[in-house]
């Protein structure tokens, strides 16, 4: 059993089920992520080991102790809001002072912890400032501060970097691992972004309409999904549907290799393939040739919608500063053999 | 080019004409009426004179009343805070529909005539009302209520109430709800995250309904009048026995205006200190 255990963890509310049978066993210093869309129950989740939302049924073990019905200021975990929620009214010391305080820890020892930590963040000079006075970046660390100083077993973050733009929130995902792998403390994620959950995560919890649908490290989640809801949620996804034939696919009549999968002989098949998994070569020295219909430049990539007979294929292909690909070209597109999956029966028979 | 200067002035000119149709010249009237001089035999005389002022402040009598006046409408003003603060935070825990039917039933006395919730109060007070009858029935003595300061508070507190309960209530509603479940996290009790954390949010909420319920009780009139009887006066009623029993209009006059200066000094500065400190950590 882990350090963190949720074991058939089910939240109703009427008859709707928010979160339905949820086990979960978390080990001590992993950085988990609930993963999904908004209304799958992930943040329902967090609140109830929170000790936010009481649990229909269900429990909750942290390191041997029963947590279920433990109120939230006996549970002593760390908990960063999504709108940071932070006290307007004290000083960024003082936020961060606040759990210190409710433990009566003394003056001495609460100014040099909250030093520490403060310098953890790299907030060092920012004591005396209000939260109004500070960045988003800034606010989310004083938040990220003030769950830490009470040294807890479990951090909790709800959407931690949802408020922030863009650049920033590449900035501070990889912030926030560095502070989770510098104290060791237990960690579970809450978001809806699929590139933060990947990216810093030990491990990744897809939730579907308050079920658990794959818990995986973020590679193997990202190169074998499990269901198709999953494949087109992480990441993107180019997905054909055509018939199991032969060990292959074969895609409104074009033949292409596949990986090996438990298919039955002429099903109706829904193959996917990354976009990034594809290379752009000469015609006719790949599996399949086509017509680029649209070049999108990324900066760092192009997206190609390239027609071919087996349909339209997205493909990314990194900018390594050659020849720019141009709408009406004709390519042909190669992949590593395994690349192209067979992902499951197809919704409608083609 | 000449419109464009001429545009602002008329776009401010009924505002400005109202206030100063309504507000100023009343006000300006009132002061010139002051310094005239009073004859009980002749009336108002046209010469000018700061007698009145001169005998309303050297008078213990009318300073008596001021102070009475000063105390009511403070300790009115604490009562409202004490019940009107603790209502709004209730009301603002409530889910709808309890909410909508809650907030009606604090803002419903305001539909009702001051005049006729006086009345009903001094029924339920009065020496065989409601309320005698009732401590009676428990073996205590019956009290005097009616024509008291007492009477005066409960009444205007019930009045008042609104006042603070509905400011207090809009900067709940801007609380975000995630800042208490933060404290409780930390480890705080409930009753510790509403001290610490909820109650320094709604400063200005109070501040505000102070500041109304205070300016509000210190000018009452309908209240004291029927509640205090005629010789338990504030500051409103005996303005209006200067008019209307003495006639002695300049003295009334200048009850008024020391009325509204010593109401104003009290209100701007009681709003420095508190506002000041609220400022300075909310933004």
């Amino acid at each position: 059993m882990g350090f963190l255990a949720l074991q058939s963890l089910t939240k109703r509310y009427g008859d709707f089920s928010a979160v339905q049978d949820l086990d979960l066993s978390v080990g001590k210093g992993e950085f988990v992520s609930l993963l999904g869309p908004s209304g799958c129950g992930k943040t329902t989740t967090l609140q109830m080991i929170a000790g936010l939302v009481e649990p229909t049924s269900g429990k909750i073990m942290l390191d041997g102790r029963d947590l279920t019905h433990e109120k939230p200021n006996k549970r002593g975990l760390g908990i960063v809001f999504q709108s940071y929620a932070l006290f307007p009214h004290l000083s960024v010391a003082e936020n961060v002072a606040f759990g210190l305080e409710m433990r009566k820890v003394n003056r001495a020892a609460r100014d040099a912890r909250v030093k520490d930590v403060l310098a953890l963040v790299r907030l060092t000079g920012m004591e005396d400032r209000y939260p109004r006075a500070l960045s988003g970046g800034q606010r989310q660390r004083v938040a990220v501060a003030r769950a830490l100083v009470i040294a807890p077993p479990v951090l909790l973050l709800d959407e931690p970097l949802s408020n922030l733009d863009a650049k920033l929130r590449e900035e501070m995902q990889f912030e926030l691992s560095r502070i989770q792998r510098s104290t060791g403390t237990t960690t579970i994620m809450v978001t809806h972004d699929q590139a933060e959950a990947l990216s810093i995560s030990d491990r990744v919890v897809v939730m579907e309409a308050g079920r658990m649908t794959q818990v995986d490290a973020p590679y193997r989640l990202y190169e074998n999904p499990a269901t198709a809801f999953i494949s087109s949620f992480v990441g993107k996804m180019n997905r054909l549907d055509g018939v199991w034939r032969q060990g292959g696919a074969d895609i409104r009549g074009v033949q292409l290799p596949c990986a090996p999968s438990e298919m039955s002989e002429n099903t109706p098949t829904t193959f996917a393939i990354r976009p990034e998994k594809i290379a752009l070569c000469a015609t006719g020295s790949g599996q399949i040739d086509g017509t680029i219909t649209n070049a999108f430049f990324l900066g760092d990539a192009w997206l190609l919608h390239v027609e071919t007979a087996a349909g339209m294929v997205a493909v990314s292909m990194p900018n390594r500063g050659e020849e720019p690909a141009r709408a009406g070209m004709a390519v042909g597109l190669s992949w590593p053999p395994f690349a192209l999956r067979a992902e499951g029966p197809a919704e409608r028979p083609s | 080019m000449t419109t464009n200067r001429v545009t602002p002035w008329l776009l401010v000119a009924p505002g400005a004409v109202l206030f100063l149709g309504l507000v100023l010249v009343p006000l300006v009237l009132t002061g010139v009426l002051s310094l005239h001089g009073y004859n009980h035999t002749t009336g108002i005389q046209p010469d000018f004179t700061l007698a009145h002022y001169r005998a309303v402040l050297s008078d213990d009598y009318y300073l008596g009343i001021f102070w009475r006046t000063f105390r009511i409408a403070a300790l009115t003003t604490l009562i409202c805070a004490l019940i009107g603060a603790p209502e709004a935070y209730i009301l603002s825990r409530m889910r709808d529909p309890w909410r909508s039917v809650f907030l009606l039933v604090i803002i419903g006395p305001l539909l009702v005539s001051v005049v006729v919730r006086a009345f009903g109060w001094s029924m339920l007070l009065g020496s065989s009302g409601l309320v005698n009858q009732a401590m009676q029935a428990l073996g205590l003595p019956s009290t005097r209520l009616l024509y008291t300061e007492t009477a005066i508070v409960i009444a205007l507190v019930h009045v008042m109430l609104p006042f603070m309960a509905i400011p207090v209530w809009t900067s709940l509603q801007k609380l975000d709800p995630a800042v208490e479940a933060a404290a409780l996290t930390l480890g705080a009790s409930p009753f510790t995250a509403l001290r610490r954390v909820v109650m320094p949010q709604v400063t200005m909420g109070m501040l505000s309904g102070s500041l109304i319920v205070f300016g509000l009780s210190a000018s009452a009139f309908a209240i004291p009048g029927l509640l205090g009887g005629r010789r338990l006066k504030m500051a409103a009623t005996l303005v209006y026995d200067e008019y209307m029993h003495e006639l002695n209009w300049p003295l009334g006059a200048t009850i008024a205006l020391l009325v509204l200066i010593a109401n104003l000094v009290i209100m701007l500065a009681y709003n420095r200190a508190v506002e000041a400190r609220a400022r300075r950590t909310l933004g």
